[in-house]
């Protein structure tokens, strides 16, 4: 059966998601200040990276970046075959910071709750918010985005899936239906 | 690609990939042991034992303290404060052992082939930490962990390995993995101490030190086993150390930036001068520290994947 390809959000949509995301991280955290911004790997650093970049722009001013592998703090260890760990790149400190944490699919919730264990693991900052590009739905932990690029609400045997270009830039946005 | 391992026998049967993997995996876990919390919940509720036959600091405490910041339980049992000194084979040790449901055995045996045996014979997965004069295997990846740390890629590099070849698991560990990572092994040591048909396993032996070293971009010494032989196979220790001692003379044939390597524990003013011992170039601290991170990889694709799952 072919798979059906759908096409959510094209390249401008998707800019203008961020951008608009970027604004609204601004407007609730009134700046840059203590702000942090932490992309899961591997969809999610590249959309951290975007997101890091816009917000240099409007505001003029740099905010502290990193990524977070959370490959060891999943709950699924052991009932599949073994996954690459990433690196965890971190090199400020998140005591007193303002965490957004940034993935591409927001879906069961699970990624989140490992990253936001990791993180807790690292340092201790002020508060953890969440930038999601896609929420798709299907949550089986009580986790809820800040902000939300596109809410999509989506069957299970769907899939969501962010394109990136070779620079890691987040081009287009589709769905696949079997 | 994805790596499964049941168990960590030896380098021997290992691939290229499998080894970079490994060492993959123990980049990304190195940066735990620099948290201020080192502890990650990757092994919760995983019991590991380390079983140690023989006299070990270095790889116990490194495989314990691997296990315990991932998360699992760690036991240590020594073969002195154990039953083996009440005459308990190794067999009914190890299976006493298994009956207490632990995932992985951790062990360093006088027998080579020790752990293969038991690997055979037991359900939980079995991770050699040197059996007899067999293999090392965690030695050997550490060692290619630091080595590929400070000089980038392995391939194409020179690396002479030189000390008491025929009783050290360490060297063969080292030849297999250092080979399929492409590097050129030289060997030297005393004619007594280099066990015949070493040029079989893909190495350059050389009768004497200067000419193995001259070039070198790693040199790797070993220690003098004094437990392992009787004293005849060097006339003296201090002859030995003449001849191939590594000092700052002869250090000086190697490249200019070559790294000096120990598996430790150092014979000082034997197989390395003291001030050798201390200096610039020798990177003995970084092989201790990566060693952990190394265990904690290998015990994470021990004990993680399908194959253990419990029903």
């Amino acid at each position: 059966m072919a798979t059906e390809k759908i096409e959510i959000l094209d390249t401008d949509g998707v800019n203008r998601a961020l951008t608009r995301i970027a604004h609204e991280i601004l407007e609730k955290n009134k700046g840059v200040e203590k702000l942090a911004i932490i992309g899961i790997r591997t969809g999610g650093a590249h959309v951290a990276a975007q997101l890091t970049e816009k917000i240099r722009e409007i505001e003029g001013e740099g905010v502290s970046h990193g990524t977070i592998d959370v490959t060891m703090y999943r709950d699924d260890l052991g009932a599949r075959s073994n996954l690459a760990v990433g690196h965890t790149d971190i090199q400020f400190p998140l005591k007193d910071c303002k965490v957004v944490l940034v993935d591409d699919v927001l879906f069961t919730g699970r990624t989140i709750r490992a990253a936001m264990d990791a993180i807790m693991d690292i340092g201790r900052p002020d508060s953890i918010q969440l930038a999601i590009m896609v929420d798709r739905g299907h949550r089986e932990l009580p986790i809820r985005p800040d902000y939300i690029g596109r809410n999509l609400p989506t069957a299970r045997n769907e899939q969501i899936e962010v394109e990136f270009n070779d620079q890691n830039k987040a081009m287009a946005i589709h769905l696949f239906r079997a | 690609m994805s790596f499964n391992p049941k168990h960590i026998l030896g380098i021997k049967n290992l691939t290229a990939d499998e080894i970079n993997f490994i060492l993959d995996t123990a980049d990304s876990f190195k940066e735990i042991n620099t948290r201020q919390i080192k502890k990650v919940p990757t092994l919760r509720g995983k019991t590991i034992v380390n079983l140690f036959f023989e006299a070990s600091t270095r790889t116990r405490t490194s495989f314990e303290i691997a296990g315990k910041r991932l998360s699992a339980d760690t036991v240590n049992i020594s073969a002195s404060s154990s039953s083996v000194v009440k005459g308990e084979t190794l067999e009914d040790t190890a299976q006493n052992i298994e009956a207490m449901h632990p995932d992985i055995i951790v062990m360093r045996h006088s027998a080579s082939g020790a752990c293969d045996y038991l690997a055979e014979r037991l359900n939980c997965s079995i991770v050699n930490a040197g059996d007899g004069t067999h293999e090392h295997p965690s030695q050997a990846l550490l060692d290619a962990f630091t080595i590929r740390q400070h000089k980038g890629d392995i391939k194409g590099l020179t690396v002479t390995i030189a000390g008491d070849v025929a009783h050290s698991r360490v060297v063969r560990s080292n030849i297999h993995c250092l080979n399929k990572l492409g590097a050129n092994v030289r060997i030297t040591g005393p004619k007594t101490m280099l066990p015949p048909g070493l040029e079989k396993l893909g190495c350059e032996v050389f009768s004497n030190l200067n000419d193995a070293i001259t070039g070198a971009d790693c040199i790797m010494m070993l220690r003098i086993q004094h437990e392992r032989q009787g004293k005849t196979l060097i006339p003296s220790l201090r002859e030995y150390s003449r001849f191939f001692g590594l000092n700052d003379e002869n250090l000086k044939l190697a490249k200019k930036d070559a790294i000096v390597l120990h598996p430790g524990p150092i014979n000082r003013g034997v197989e390395l001068s003291s001030s050798v011992a201390d200096g610039k170039q020798n990177v003995i601290l970084d092989q201790v520290e990566n060693g952990v991170a190394v265990r904690m990889a290998l015990l994470y694709l021990v004990a993680g994947g399908e194959k253990l799952q419990d029903e």
